[in-house]
């Protein structure tokens, strides 16, 4: 009774935060409830007894994400401008919504354990975790040993991230043609 | 925010705690949650944290630009290594059980391995980010400078 | 009217992401300012990590960190993996996403994107303005 009082606040919580995101029209407050609404959500994942994602989901989303985005304001104008009510994209949002819901009937319950999803592969990592590898954490053992290459390649997805960030906005100019500030310029970078 | 005392000394307190954090996060990643990516942001807040307080220069002091680049490429040159030390011991690429005599240890070796290199880049590509972003203002500041400077040369050389 | 009750009791992971990823989807499409739709980007993709860590819950299940004793039942770690490397990815298209976004500033001189309509159909181009490798 206690799980499904703190599921249902949880849930409430998030839908909350999410729909006052939308609605406001100050950017610096906007930021601060998606931090919250990253923060619930990691809450939420523990609850699911997803604990490596939780922990991921708020050092990367309360944490990165907020620090870039404040970052962001405090070089672009903070008020939104006021606009009109959009109707077309409320009825396209709707109808979408609409859509997905008819889809639910075909999902399978929520913790049901004879979901397909349950009996392919996921055994067979969990009894090689502990016999062929000898690490508890079956997520870091699928994340670093069976599936290597992938997180090889998320390892370069945030290195080209940084590259491309670096060359949008981090200011390298031309050597030798301005005069001393380039000096300078090296070192305030 | 330096001026503030209460500021100042709950950051020098937390800084050294959060580095200690970052570090078993990420050699505990086996044996409970944790891994590369959440102790490398967790390292990267700490400097983070310390360049929020005490002001950008100084937190490019401790983290110097050259040192940034280095780091970012150096995790991702780990983990290719350790897939390119497998070959050249005769397995396929990324296949850890050779790494050791015994595979089990092998697979903790490799594991290890990539998962500092992960960490290493992840850490070094927030902090990247975050002065990037942050020293974007006094960037734009300092080349309006260089400009007017250059103008009143034209002015100068044009009388 | 029973079958909805049961939907909503033993479906309700599919109707809150839904309705988040309708949010996060409106917030995108139907403002303007160019923050808000990074944010409502932000929302639609956390949406979507809750659906797939949503659907490797098993009930009775525990975190898959294996405790050595026989006969636990753990929840499904490959959903786990998969948003892990998701959230990353979402992290790295932020930040990049903003640094457009502060050179779109300071090029135009605003980020609403009907006013850059008008501004380019006005003749401005986004040529560099300050700042640039020239």
């Amino acid at each position: 009774m206690s799980g499904f009082i703190v599921n249902a606040v949880l849930i409430v919580f998030l839908a909350l935060i999410a729909f006052l995101a939308l609605r406001l029209h100050r950017l610096f407050a906007m930021v601060m409830l998606s931090g919250a609404f990253s923060l619930v959500a990691a809450t939420l994942f523990v609850v699911l007894d997803a604990v490596d994602v939780a922990f991921t989901e708020a050092a990367v989303g309360a944490g990165v994400s907020t620090v870039l985005a404040l970052a962001t304001l405090s070089l672009v104008p903070v008020q939104e401008k006021p606009h009109k009510i959009a109707v077309i994209p409320a009825l396209i949002a709707v109808q979408t919504g609409v859509l997905l819901i008819m889809a639910i009937g075909d999902m399978p319950r929520f913790g049901a354990a004879d979901a397909p999803i349950h009996t392919y592969l996921a055994p067979d990592f969990i009894a090689g975790s502990e016999n062929d590898i000898g690490v508890p954490n079956v997520v870091t053992s699928v994340l670093a040993s069976y599936r290597g290459y992938d997180t090889l390649g998320e390892t370069v997805v945030i290195f080209t991230a940084a590259i491309a960030v670096m060359l949008i906005i981090g200011g390298w100019t031309r050597p030798n043609n301005k005069p001393d500030t380039a000096q300078e310029d090296d070192h305030a970078r | 925010m330096q001026d503030d005392p209460v500021m100042r000394v709950i950051a020098k307190v937390l800084i050294p705690m959060v580095m200690l954090f970052a570090l078993y996060v990420q050699f505990h990643g086996d044996y409970g949650p944790g891994g590369g990516f959440q102790a490398g942001v967790i390292f990267a807040a700490a400097f983070i944290l310390n360049a929020t307080i005490f002001g950008l220069n100084r937190g490019r002091h401790v983290w110097p630009a050259r040192l940034n680049l280095l780091a970012i490429g150096f995790g991702v040159l780990l983990y290719g290594g350790t897939g390119v030390a497998s070959m050249f011991l005769g397995e396929n690429f990324l296949n850890y059980n050779v790494l050791a005599d015994d595979p089990i240890a092998g697979q903790h070796l490799g594991i290890l391995l990539v998962e500092l290199g992960v960490g290493i880049t992840v850490a070094a590509v927030m902090v990247a980010l975050f002065f990037t972003f942050a020293g974007r203002l006094s960037h734009l500041r300092l080349m309006d400078k260089t400009e007017a400077h250059e103008k009143t040369k034209q002015g100068a050389s044009d009388e | 009217m029973n079958d909805v009750m049961q939907s909503l009791l033993g479906q309700w992971n599919y109707y809150l992401v839904i309705t988040l990823m309708m949010i996060g989807f409106y917030a995108v499409i139907a403002r303007g300012n160019m923050v808000k739709k990074m944010v409502g980007l932000n929302i639609f993709q956390t949406s979507v990590f809750m659906l797939y860590i949503s659907m490797g819950k098993i009930s009775e299940g525990t975190a898959p960190i294996l405790t050595g004793e026989a006969d636990t039942v753990y929840s499904n770690p490959l959903p786990h993996v998969l948003i892990l490397t998701a959230i990353v990815v979402g992290v790295a298209t932020t930040a990049v996403g903003y640094a457009l976004i502060i050179r779109i500033q300071e090029s135009f001189g605003t980020i609403e994107d009907d006013d850059i309509i008008v501004l380019m159909e006005d003749g401005a181009d986004a040529s560099p303005s300050k700042g640039e490798v020239a």
